[in-house]
């Protein structure tokens, strides 16, 4: 009984760090067409930047330092989209090529940075008592982790379905030229979007400090799942994004505690099949 | 004398290496109606294509109330003033009737300019929808929220593309309609149909396009008595 709750409650605190890495990469993915390989280092970056920061002023607070990194990794990512991406309109082979140089590009600069060892980062010291839960105890930073996600999925879906510049960004997902006819600036809105999409993923490279710490290689174990909640929730669904996140933090979390040897396969197959069966994602839309 | 509204010069556009207009050229008066005829293939969707800038033009010329915009970006043309109902509609389906428009809505220097409650005026069924998607609407609204997304910019040129396409007679005569009401409000309108009858009962002049040239431009009045042009670029038959 025990370990279903313990597990279960990881699964929910994995759910959020995923969707915070992801949501991003299902926004630009959604309205851009474009798959940014660079999105795990984007993470990454902030996770780097969490571990610096807080460690250099000790009583730096968790959440000043997520809304800072948000910042500077969505101006890196607004310099990146403005001086490369837009020059491959249209060239997805070379999109993709480029996002991952560029993703190769900051993991190797990373680590002649800031070194080969992992560093952590420090769990916030208010949030540092466990907390019990069904009589349970349980890390409580791991909670608020869950509680982040909702937040961010709130605020996300308040901006993109309820405001006009959302209403904007999905015409612009619609039908890109159509929305261009009428007067809406789309490529200005891509800058904005992926900047966002970047910022999300800064901001979630530190809150998911505590639990990873920033180490060479996370980029690289970070962008797959990033890619296995888009395919599964649906491209450019944040809801999708929503849902996804949830399950494949329970199918990871219960693979690697039941059946350690096979993670992998646990976490892949969902995803061929979704591929394979129902391309679209279980919320996608069908594109134009 | 005023500029024209709208005027073409020799317009040359190309669909990768394909000539499709060969020197198109043709001028709307400010509150008139132009209707664009020909047959299937003409060109006469690639020259709208081409006035709000989804294709550039080679070469040529197109100027807006004087002002030239031909290469520009589809955004800039139509914050200068271009609205485009175009063919198949397009409205955006995944948004609800009201974002369509609203998505649409500039202010501008207009002196009466168009906003949600002035379409939903006009168009009594779209307000019954406001907030359905605007992928379930039926061809018919589709058409009108097509119009009413225009209208929205508040266009000094608007671009109609086959707007009775597809749709139920009592539907097209309905858009008859409204076509008429703008033209009775000044608008300057550019109509592409292949319903004759519609076209040429609203226009005060014609443009008609064979194989991507101009084969005839003037008034209504003057093509009316020129049946044989009509018969050779228009008739379902042609005349030998």
């Amino acid at each position: 009984m025990q370990f279903w709750i313990i597990q279960g409650l990881n699964s929910l605190s994995l759910g959020g760090l995923l969707f915070l890495l992801s949501s991003g990469f299902s926004l630009i993915f959604g309205l851009m067409r474009l798959a940014n390989l660079t999105h795990g280092a984007f993470f990454m970056l902030g996770t780097y930047f969490a571990a610096t920061a807080m460690r250099t002023y000790d009583d730096l607070n968790i959440w000043v330092t997520a809304l800072g990194a948000g910042i500077a990794v969505a101006a890196v990512g607004g310099l990146f989209e403005r001086l490369v991406l837009t020059r491959l309109k249209a060239n997805p082979l070379g999109q993709v090529l480029v996002t991952l140089g560029m993703s190769f590009i900051i993991s190797d600069a990373c680590l002649m940075f800031w070194g080969g060892d992992s560093i952590p980062v420090p769990t916030p010291p208010n949030l540092q008592s466990p907390t019990r839960v069904f009589g349970f105890v349980f890390p409580t930073y791991r909670l608020v982790l869950v509680g982040c996600a909702i937040a961010t999925a709130t605020l996300l879906y308040f901006l993109i379905e309820r405001t006009r510049l959302g209403a904007m960004i999905r015409a612009g997902v619609d039908d890109r030229q159509m929305a261009r006819a009428v007067g809406i600036p789309v490529s200005n809105l891509f800058t904005l979007v992926f900047c966002l999409g970047a910022g999300i993923a800064g901001a979630g490279g530190v809150l998911g400090g505590p639990i990873l710490s920033a180490y060479p290689g996370l980029d690289a174990d970070m962008l797959p799942l990033a890619l296995i909640v888009v395919i599964l929730g649906g491209i450019g669904s944040l809801l999708g994004a929503f849902i996804g996140s949830f399950i494949i933090g329970i199918i990871y979390t219960f693979g690697t505690a039941l059946f350690p040897e096979l993670a992998y396969i646990i976490l892949f197959l969902p995803m061929i099949f979704v591929i394979a069966f129902r391309p679209q994602g279980l919320f996608g839309r069908v594109g134009t | 004398m005023a500029p024209e509204a709208l005027h073409l010069a020799n317009v040359h556009t190309f669909y990768a290496d394909s000539h499709i207009l060969h020197g198109v050229s043709f001028s709307l008066r400010q509150g008139a109606v132009l209707a664009l005829l020909g047959r299937n293939g003409a060109g006469k969707t690639t020259c709208i294509s081409t006035i709000i800038g989804f294709l550039k033009p080679r070469d040529g010329e197109i100027r807006l109330f004087g002002e030239p915009i031909e290469g520009m970006s589809p955004e800039r043309i139509s914050q200068l003033g271009i609205g485009l109902v175009p063919q198949g509609r397009r409205i955006f389906p995944s948004l609800t009737v009201r974002e369509n428009l609203v998505v649409a809505q500039r202010g501008g220097a207009a002196v009466n300019p168009w906003n949600v409650d002035r379409i939903y005026d006009m168009f009594p069924r779209l307000s019954e929808r406001n907030i359905q998607f605007a992928g379930t609407l039926s061809g018919g609204e589709q058409q009108m929220l097509a119009i009413g997304r225009a209208l929205m910019g508040n266009p000094r040129v608007l671009l109609l593309d086959e707007p009775s396409e597809g749709l139920a007679p009592l539907i097209v005569a309905e858009v008859g309609r409204t076509i008429k009401r703008l033209k009775k409000e000044g608008q300057s309108i550019v109509l592409v149909e292949q319903n004759r009858q519609l076209a040429l009962d609203v226009a005060d002049s014609a443009v008609i396009l064979n194989t991507g040239r101009c084969v005839f431009a003037g008034e209504v009045s003057e093509l009316l008595r020129n049946e044989d042009l009509i018969m050779q670029h228009l008739g379902v038959f042609r005349a030998h």
